[in-house]
């Protein structure tokens, strides 16, 4: 336990230097490539962290999370969108400023959060994956049915959006911002989950009828930890829209839910730092495999299954939990 | 007064009716044992009585509120705390983190984020506590999932007067532990006559008739007697439905 903690620490600090000192390396060796990547493997970092609270610490099953990803990207793009046409939505000209646009992204994406998941907790085990998975392909073929904002084929930002006033065009300048919040995002979560609020949801997941009869209605603190869950991949999903200056269906699709999934199981369920490192993987294999074949997933697969068969803690496991004693 | 007040009670599977218009009351600070063979409706009766299971009928009474309606939780929280015949814990968290739990319950809204929990010394004391006195001071740090049997049974009435509560219900205790380890518990539970009412199912008859102040005899569903252990010894109902005839 002691040395699987020392361990943990070191790869944290690690891993904190290499990724900020990744902009600087690239830049002498004159790549963007390696810093958009790096930046994509932030914000997948960043949601695969807050599924890994409801899946990993909470034990649900959430099939769906791609829905509040991409509802905080549609969110900072259709404001932007609707300010620059110079039509007002509800009232409001839009805006295209970080400093609104992001929090209300994780507004929008904590609502849609409190109101599927206040209706899917109702279910259990296979129905609260469905469910979730139903609720996620509603939002999907609202916004491919939303010609306006472009349906099938997305919707482009013209431009970042600006952090106080100033523009954000240095992609370094923009990854680090990415750097900061995912690091905000580890030690929030990580609060939390050590917190009373995270030994209930812990709990809970463990023994559902023990925490019932300890006088815990466990339902409401599921429903806060799939808020919360929420509002991380609503940012997430602004700052997804931020880099790729386009948002579009494929941000919520259920494939996109499904590796969001494969990340935290490969970095490692309830692990914290795991899922970042399962984004990391993810990405790696991805881009190196898709060098090689488009159908890159043919071999992806059987990756997953070898790490499923000898790294069950997940990756992170396997690097920092060494077998005890014998 | 009467912590406990059960009137009417029914409860149907299909065409099994397991509790048959139940009636059962106990008195504040009193030990009651209930007793009765297997298949008596023993755990029908104690789901009611904790919430899991609606009757069909009847009343539950707790304290003169009737929380027959009520949730298993809202239950908890006023103040009734039961231990589980088949142990239930959270497996990977430790002794100590399964008694702080219950200590947590009681210390209002858990919907606190930031502090450590493991470092609250208003959990980890109290815990603490609650372990010594069952005698598991010293497997405090283990997981649960390392603990034998006997440990996990203490446990779970460690967890359960941790819960500081005026109505305990114990179902079955003693079950699967060993002839001291049961010795203690005993023990444990003849100090704690008097501070709080406690309704006691268990088989094992030495204990239930050192303890119980009264007894309550569970028969298809109803009780057929309820009294003194003197008076239900010679209780000739009793000698016929339970006892048998090697009694």
């Amino acid at each position: 336990m002691q040395r699987g903690e020392r361990i943990s620490q070191i790869l944290v600090a690690l891993a904190t230097i290499a990724l900020v000192a990744l902009p600087v390396v690239a830049a002498t060796f004159g790549s963007t490539y390696a810093v958009t990547l790096a930046t994509r493997l932030l914000i997948y970092g960043m949601v695969a962290v807050s599924l890994d609270l409801i899946i990993g610490y909470g034990g649900l099953i959430s099939f769906g999370h791609a829905a509040y990803f991409g509802l905080g990207g549609y969110t900072v793009a259709i404001l932007a969108f609707q300010l620059a046409e110079g039509v007002p939505i509800f009232g409001y000209d839009g805006t295209n400023e970080a400093l609104v646009a992001w929090p209300l992204a994780m507004l929008v994406s904590g609502l849609a959060a409190l109101v599927f998941g206040a209706l899917s907790l109702r279910t259990s085990g296979a129905y609260f994956i469905m469910i979730t998975l139903a609720f996620a392909q509603m939002v999907y073929y609202v916004f491919v049915a939303l010609k306006y904002y472009g349906g099938d084929d997305g919707l482009a930002m013209a431009r970042r959006n600006t952090l106080g006033g100033a523009r954000i065009v240095d992609p370094q300048i923009f990854y680090y911002i990415c750097l900061g919040l995912l690091a905000a995002v580890i030690f929030l979560v990580g609060r939390f989950t050590r917190s009373r609020f995270g030994m209930v949801l812990t709990g809970a997941r463990m023994n559902e009828r023990r925490m019932a009869a300890l006088g815990f209605s466990v339902m409401r603190y599921r429903l806060v930890a799939f808020v919360i869950a929420g509002m991380i991949a609503g940012l997430g999903g602004a700052l997804w829209a931020n880099l790729a200056r386009f948002v579009s269906p494929d941000m919520m699709a259920w494939t996109k839910s499904g590796e969001f999934m494969v990340m935290v199981i490969l970095g490692g369920l309830g692990s914290l730092f795991g899922p970042v490192l399962g984004a990391a993987a993810f990405i790696l294999v991805e881009s190196t495999l898709s060098e090689l074949t488009e159908y890159w997933q043919v071999l992806f697969g059987p990756v997953v299954v070898l790490i499923a068969l000898f790294a069950p803690r997940g990756l992170w496991g396997w690097l920092t939990v060494r077998r005890r004693g014998a | 007064m009467s912590a406990l007040h059960i009137a009417g009670l029914v409860k149907r599977f299909g065409a099994l009716t397991a509790t048959d218009d139940l009636n059962l009351s106990v008195a504040e600070n009193e030990l009651h044992a209930i007793i009765g063979p297997n298949g008596a409706g023993k755990s029908t009766l104690i789901g009611q009585i904790t919430g899991e299971i609606q009757p069909n009928s009847g009343t539950i009474t707790m304290f003169h509120t009737d929380v027959t309606r009520w949730s298993v939780p809202q239950r908890s929280l006023a103040g009734l705390a039961r231990s589980f015949q088949i142990t239930q814990l959270c497996q990977g968290f430790t002794a100590e983190d399964n008694v702080a739990l219950a200590i947590q319950a009681r210390q209002g809204s858990s919907f606190r984020f930031f502090a450590d929990a493991r470092k609250d010394r208003r959990l980890r004391d109290p815990a603490r506590a609650a372990l010594a006195r069952v005698g598991l001071a010293d497997r405090a740090d283990r997981l649960v999932e390392e603990l034998s049997h006997g440990e996990k049974r203490q446990l779970e009435i460690a967890i359960t007067l941790a819960m500081t509560p005026r109505l305990i219900l114990l179902d079955e205790p003693m079950a699967g532990m060993s002839h001291d380890e049961s010795q203690k518990i005993v023990a444990l539970l003849s100090s704690l006559k008097g501070t709080a009412t406690i309704v006691l199912i268990e088989h094992d008859m030495d204990a239930v008739f050192a303890l119980a102040d009264r007894l309550s005899v569970l028969v298809s569903g109803r009780i057929i007697a309820t009294g003194t252990a003197e008076e239900i010894r010679v209780n000739p109902d009793v000698r016929d439905a339970y006892l048998g005839g090697d009694a």
